[in-house]
């Protein structure tokens, strides 16, 4: 079986959800819809206060090229457009919607059919992807209309559908594949015609064995998609480690995964683009898994994006009381979060439960020089050399050793036998060097 | 014997040819420097701050030699005295100016302060910066984590170890400002001091409104302008619900400090010292 080549480590992955059906979350009485739920600059609202709203009207617009539209995912009344404190205490914009039924927009099919057929040109595609708001959904929130277009001087031959998730406990993906098969796979379809492209490469871990076993089923009947089982290892769902997974090809240090041909996309997001360009659905809809070893019952939903978090855990008896740490993502890549009373975004993947015995960081010794952190980058970064200099504040060593290659893993902090906070650091020496590097441009 | 003198005479005469050829060496290559520089060096304190805007004491010697005037030059820490004995050694006008000293703008004391959450990453008030919000609902206060203690090189910063709130020894703060730049919620703030080395400060930074920040720190600012209307001297600005004391023209009355309803006001080396 396949894996990417250098780095990578081997958490248990316990998958406590795997085996619960996706449940529909109750409409809110409220949603609050935050205005930045992806990377760039925040949607500019195109609703006033007072203004009734449908399910799928677009209430922010896209604001410049890297920022993706917001459509209500409630029908109702605007009563404020607001901020809000969001899970990490920063304030975010919002729009707050009082809801009232649940009235679609007109051109929204909620019929259910299943639509296997898609004869529109790659740019009409690409029109709907866009108006529709989709972002990539494996967390990182980068407009997928932008991840389509890319630069000219860019030949893509193959198309990668990222259904990995190799991050612990979270299952939503692997949920889709299972219950959405049919469709992901004519949202392959949709985005090979999208891209021109007519291989398809669909990348599974092995712990989803059902899944792939349900894809290949599918597969089969069309051409130019194969899946391939990946051997576990985290973090195979970055996107450079699985392109080199599956192709073999190497992205090179500060340049795009599409200068090797290749665009990646994750299963959600797939799912999404079937929605969008058959159904005409935009992005109002989040699946995801809530999870801990100390929940009374772990399970998958789906929930409306502006709805409480809090609401989509009570959906199984609330947080425990044993719970140290509330964690929006997973364990190695997820962030801590400081209260339940946030709204879901198009970020939210899944709500992780730590419980206080396993929750606080061990305390941290000195370095031994074991090198394990350098084992374990998938980067083939230092991180013991960075996290030193980051504590020197030599930011310009930093950047000359690659720092914004670093996608923020966690593998050397997990690997660290003197548990130091290599991590922490080296997120700090990024986002500095970012910002030094965005001074310089302007 | 002979192995002897032999071994001490071929030593003496390597070492007497390197002497030699080290000293012919110096005197060719010699780089002449202006004399002045080093008796500005040994004028100055000799702590390699930074507080200059130098990379340390001998560049800002050089500039000062070179620069012909001592317009804009000033060493923070050995303050008017050092900068007179610069003066008369170039003989250049020296300016006057008051002395400083690093002032914290968030009393950050635990039990003013609920407390909504512990953090858990590492003990760096930059990193916590990054993540989130911290330990409290004040967005704008004190990590308490010592980043400033650390950059500090004249010992004059401290953390209480009772109320966890850092704190400045007067006498000791030369005013360099490495705490400011280290500080990543840019809290510290180098402001005049007066006769006596009086100096009254807001000891707070929250920019959100009065409700929001009392609920979040019991000595808030809430920009209520109450010490803005008691100032006589037209001293106290507020900006984003924040006053701000202008140090040039706060005569040390105490009134405001008086006024204010939260005690965000402090005041230091007064006979009866209230904070």
């Amino acid at each position: 079986m396949k894996t990417f080549k250098i780095g990578g480590v081997h958490p248990h992955d316990n998958k406590l959800a795997a085996g619960r059906r996706f449940e529909p979350v109750p409409l809110p009485k409220e949603a609050i819809i935050q205005l930045n739920q992806h990377i760039g600059a925040p949607a500019v609202p195109v609703v006033e206060p007072g203004e009734e709203v449908k399910v799928g009207q677009l209430i922010a617009k896209a604001n410049g090229f890297v920022s993706a539209n917001i459509h209500s995912s409630v029908s109702g009344k605007v009563t404020k457009i607001d901020e809000i404190i969001d899970a990490w205490g920063a304030h975010q914009p919002a729009i707050f919607i009082e809801v009232e039924g649940d009235v679609w927009m007109p051109d929204i099919d909620i019929s259910g059919k299943f639509k296997p057929t898609c004869n529109l040109s790659a740019d009409e595609i690409k029109r709907k992807i866009a108006d529709a708001g989709i972002v990539g959904l494996g967390g990182a929130c980068f407009p997928t209309h932008v991840k389509l277009n890319p630069p000219k001087e860019h030949v893509i031959d193959t198309l990668i559908v990222n259904g990995v998730e190799c991050e612990p406990y979270l299952t939503p993906n692997h949920r889709l594949m299972i219950e959405k098969g049919e469709e992901i796979m004519v949202g392959v379809q949709i985005l090979m015609r999208a891209l021109g492209v007519d291989t398809a490469l669909i990348g599974i871990e092995c712990n989803k064995r059902d899944a792939i076993e349900e894809l290949e089923r599918i597969a089969a009947r069309k051409e130019g998609i194969r899946i391939v089982p990946l051997k576990m290892k985290y973090p195979q769902g970055g996107e450079k480690q699985l392109i080199q997974a599956l192709t073999g090809r190497e992205v090179k240090s500060g340049q795009l995964p599409s200068s090797t041909g290749v665009v990646v996309q994750n299963v959600a997001t797939v799912f999404a683009v079937y929605e969008a360009v058959q159904l005409n659905k935009p992005l109002i809809e989040m699946y995801m898994s809530v999870c801990g070893k100390e929940m009374e019952q772990n399970g998958n939903f789906r929930a409306r994006i502006g709805c409480s978090v809090n609401d989509v855990v009570n959906m199984i008896g609330g947080m425990p009381e044993v719970t140290g740490k509330i964690i929006a993502g997973g364990p190695m890549m997820g962030r801590a979060m400081i209260h339940l009373n946030t709204p879901v975004t198009k970020r939210t993947t899944g709500i992780t439960f730590i419980s206080q015995k396993s929750a606080p960081r061990f305390a941290s010794s000195p370095c031994i020089r074991c090198g394990r952190c350098i084992q374990a980058c998938p980067m083939g970064l230092e991180p013991y050399l960075l996290y030193k200099k980051a504590l020197q504040k030599d930011w310009d060593f930093m950047e000359a050793h690659h720092i914004m290659d670093c996608m923020e893993c966690g593998c050397c902090t997990f690997t660290c036998p003197s548990r130091q906070p290599l991590l922490d650091f080296v997120r700090l020496g990024k986002a500095t060097v970012a910002a030094n590097i965005r001074k310089r441009k302007s | 014997m002979q192995i002897i003198l032999y071994t001490v005479l071929l030593l003496g005469g390597i070492g007497a040819f390197a002497a030699l050829a080290l000293y012919l060496t110096a005197k060719k290559f010699k780089v002449e420097e202006d004399s002045r520089i080093d008796l500005v060096e040994a004028a100055l304190p000799g702590a390699n701050c930074g507080g200059c805007g130098q990379a340390g004491c001998r560049q800002f010697a050089e500039k000062c030699v070179k620069a012909g005037s001592l317009d804009g030059l000033r060493c923070p820490v050995g303050g008017d005295a050092t900068m007179r004995a610069i003066a008369d050694g170039l003989g250049l006008q020296a300016g006057e100016s008051d002395p400083q000293v690093a002032v914290i703008r968030c009393a950050a004391e635990c039990l003013k302060r609920p407390t909504t959450n512990r953090y858990d990453g590492a003990k760096n008030c930059s990193v916590a910066h990054m993540l989130y919000i911290g330990e409290t609902d004040c967005a704008y206060g004190c990590f308490g984590f010592g980043d400033c203690i650390a950059a500090c090189q004249f010992g004059a910063l401290s953390q209480n170890s009772e109320t966890g709130a850092i704190e400045v020894n007067a006498d000791k703060c030369t005013a360099c400002g490495a705490c400011a730049k280290a500080c990543p919620r840019h809290l510290i703030e180098i402001r005049r001091k007066g006769p006596k080395n009086r100096y009254v400060y807001v000891a707070c930074a929250n920019q959100d409104k009065g409700a929001v920040a009392r609920k979040a720190c019991e000595n808030a600012c809430i920009g209520c302008t109450k010490c803005q209307k008691t100032c006589e001297w037209d001293a106290i600005q507020i900006e984003h619900n924040l006053a701000h004391i202008d140090g040039d023209k706060c005569r040390m009355c105490r009134k405001c400090e008086e006024a204010c309803p939260t005690k965000a006001i402090r005041s230091v080396h007064f006979t009866n010292e209230k904070a």
